[in-house]
């Protein structure tokens, strides 16, 4: 016969694998996961035009301007979509000021606080970058060229890069503060979306570049790339182990197929196999990697965002 | 944590920008959109007449309490002393009235789902189901049968749920725009007029308590009357159990007497009794705490939530750590570049003086 503790027990039999599981989902969906995308890929642009632009040869400095005109407007499409996802958008402000005291509102502690922090300064800096940069081409005033000369340029092109891999990464820890299941049982994905930002932003660059940007710089890219894409397979492998049974409890479905395929496979070990036998595609080689890349990177952030939402 | 250092006052101020108001005191917390009471706050009191606003009975606690006799002067409100207050519920006496629930919804002006049509869950007695905007108090029904049991073996656990008021509140943790603050009676409760609907908070919160609700489209929850406890009231929940499972006071008071509770149960043989959140193992303690007769699990707890931040630091160094590996990659990749293209001008120069001098 059944005693009432053991039905106790079989009710417990059915605990979830982490305390993560007694929570609410935020309902971050699809605007969240395109800002992800472009906001990732706007960090990434702005650091690896920042690199090109202080340690690379003058021959650098057009793929340079192409990543700081391309993170501009990306930047300026993720904000209004983060603004446009809150349940009161007229009130978006109140992350920067504080409504009642008019004194700044920010918490070093809340990643959504100074992510919205960050973002704002990485704008400004990202817009200075590119303002010069529309000078250096002729479609401004001369005078603003001084945004990309000597020690103001190299300052602008800095702060821009080293506030564009806060944005490239931070969505990642956003998430981990919450107690959401996945999202806040693992330390990674912070560290996995700036790798995969990096790689997208690489990626978006050379697509837009590989038939007349400087061969050095080009190859570049594609180095950077690859190294980011195999650190970041590596860092997914890592998180699944780490996962263990709650892996299996989100992914655990047609969320964890769509991963292994869309981000796996097809946006990490296709992209690799491209870069390391380029006779498979031939001269499309370098740019059908780089598109390959860019499905993997919007799949990742569907799928970390999705799955959790999901549970 | 710095749980105190919020951005905003502990009182909120009485008017914002938007030119909404929030908990000034003695005034309880409408729902913009919905109409004000059209009933009594409380079971057994009797409806005021139409047009009385709300504001004016929460100022009248006796009148409340005992309606019938009380007609004539109505008493000046007596708030609290700012001393930690919360609730301790003692679910072994709760019956699944549900009278909490729906004297939460009346005090608070708390709309229904479906414009009041109700909807069966299909496998529960219990219709509501969990928190939210709409529902800040829950009556769990928690049926521990064996359907493949013969002799009919089984129970019924009832847990009266609520937001814990947790003393290190995931909630606050996350907020960026300071709408969720502490107040004098070390509760926790959301400024409406501030909130932006960012939802971090629903995510924060380990205990699944917060969610948005549509009729202002800002993140609401119980807020242990806030605006009752100013004016030296009982919340409406706790004063409309029947049965007093939900007990409401100071918390060193509540704590005694759920000790006492406890050892009276565990002399009698319920060796599963346990205190949940009554200590600070639980984020710091909740100012709503638990006894109950089984694994918190089973009653749909987490064992031991914790606060959101704890993945900053260390998510923060996996990033940065991924950030300079990036970089010096990076700069390898330059550096090698510019050693080839050197070697390679090298190259060419020797050619070429061995073509200018040569053969
Ligand atoms: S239970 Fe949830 S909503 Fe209530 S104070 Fe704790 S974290 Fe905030």
């Amino acid at each position: 016969m059944t005693s009432i503790g053991s039905i106790g027990s079989l009710v417990l039999a059915q605990t979830p694998p982490s305390d993560t599981f007694y929570t609410h989902a935020p309902e971050w969906t699809w605007l969240i996961v395109v800002y992800f995308f472009v906001g990732g890929i706007a960090g990434g642009a702005a650091f690896l035009g920042a690199m090109l632009d202080l340690f690379g040869a003058p021959q650098d400095r057009p793929l340079a301007r192409l990543a700081y005109v391309v993170s501009l407007p990306l930047i300026a499409i993720g904000g209004p979509l983060l603004i446009w996802d809150l349940n009161r958008p007229e009130r978006f402000w109140h992350m920067f000021i504080q409504s009642e005291t008019g004194r700044p509102m920010f918490k070093y502690w809340s990643p959504i606080s100074f992510g919205a922090w960050g973002v704002g300064v990485f704008g400004l800096f990202i817009f200075l970058a590119a303002v010069g940069t529309l000078a250096e081409l002729g479609h401004l005033p001369a005078s603003l060229r001084l945004l990309r000369e000597g020690v103001v340029g190299k300052a602008v092109s800095a702060l821009a890069g080293l506030f564009g891999l806060f944005v490239a990464g931070y969505t990642g820890i956003l998430l981990a503060a919450t107690n959401r299941p996945l999202w806040a049982d693992t330390t990674l994905l912070g560290l996995l979306f700036l790798l995969s930002s990096i790689s997208a932003a690489a990626a978006v660059l050379i697509l837009l570049s590989w038939r007349w940007g400087h061969q050095g710089s080009v190859h570049w890219l594609a180095e950077m790339d690859v190294y980011s894409s195999l650190l970041e397979l590596v860092t997914l492998i890592v998180l699944v182990i780490s996962l263990g049974s709650v892996a299996l409890e989100v992914w655990g479905n047609g969320w964890g197929v769509l991963l292994l395929v869309g981000t796996v496979l097809i946006g990490i070990l296709l992209p690799l196999a491209l870069h390391f036998r380029p006779h498979l595609a031939g001269r499309m080689s370098l740019p059908s990697a780089a598109a390959l890349v860019l499905i993997g990177a919007f799949v990742l952030r569907a799928v970390v965002v999705l799955s959790s939402e999901a549970v | 944590m710095a749980q105190t250092a919020q951005g905003t006052p502990a009182t909120p101020a009485a008017s914002t920008p938007s030119g909404e108001t929030s908990f000034p005191a003695g005034t309880p917390i409408i729902v913009e959109g919905t109409p004000a009471l059209g009933g009594s706050p409380m079971p057994g009191g009797s409806p005021p007449p139409p047009g009385t606003p709300v504001g004016a009975m929460i100022g009248t606690p006796a009148a409340l309490e005992t309606p019938a006799e009380n007609t004539a002067a109505f008493p000046a409100a007596v708030p609290f002393d700012a001393v930690p207050m919360g609730f301790y519920t003692d679910t072994t006496v709760c019956i699944g009235c549900k009278a909490c629930e729906v004297a939460c919804k009346e005090w608070n002006g708390l709309s229904s789902y479906n414009g009041g049509v109700n909807v069966l869950s299909g496998d529960s007695y219990d219709n509501t189901r969990h928190l939210d905007g709409q529902h800040w108090r829950h009556v769990k029904f928690i049926e521990q049968f064996d359907n493949t049991n013969q002799g009919r073996q089984g129970r019924w656990l009832m847990m009266s749920d609520v937001c814990k008021h947790c003393v290190q509140a995931g909630c606050m943790d996350v907020c960026p725009t300071g709408a969720i603050i502490r107040t004098e009676f070390d509760t926790v409760v959301i400024q409406s007029d501030v909130c932006n609907g960012c939802r971090a908070c629903i995510g924060a919160c380990p205990f699944g308590v917060i969610e948005i609700n549509p009729t202002n489209n800002t993140a609401m929850k119980c807020t242990l009357c806030y605006d009752r406890m100013q004016a030296g009231l009982t919340p409406a929940c706790a004063q409309a159990c029947p049965t007093a499972s939900i007990q409401f006071g100071a918390i060193d008071d509540l704590k005694q007497s759920a000790q006492q509770r406890l050892e009276q149960l565990q002399s009698l043989g319920e060796t599963r009794a346990q205190l949940y959140g009554a200590d600070d193992k639980i984020v710091g303690g909740l100012n709503s705490f638990y006894l109950l007769v089984d694994e918190p699990e089973v009653y749909g707890l987490p064992a031991s939530p914790q606060l959101p931040s704890r993945n900053v630091p260390t998510s923060g160094l996996m990033s940065t750590a991924g950030a300079v590996a990036m970089g010096v990659l990076g700069l390898v990749g330059l550096r090698k570049r510019r050693m080839d293209q050197f070697a390679a001008e090298r190259a060419g120069t020797g050619q070429r003086d061995e073509e200018v001098t040569g053969d």
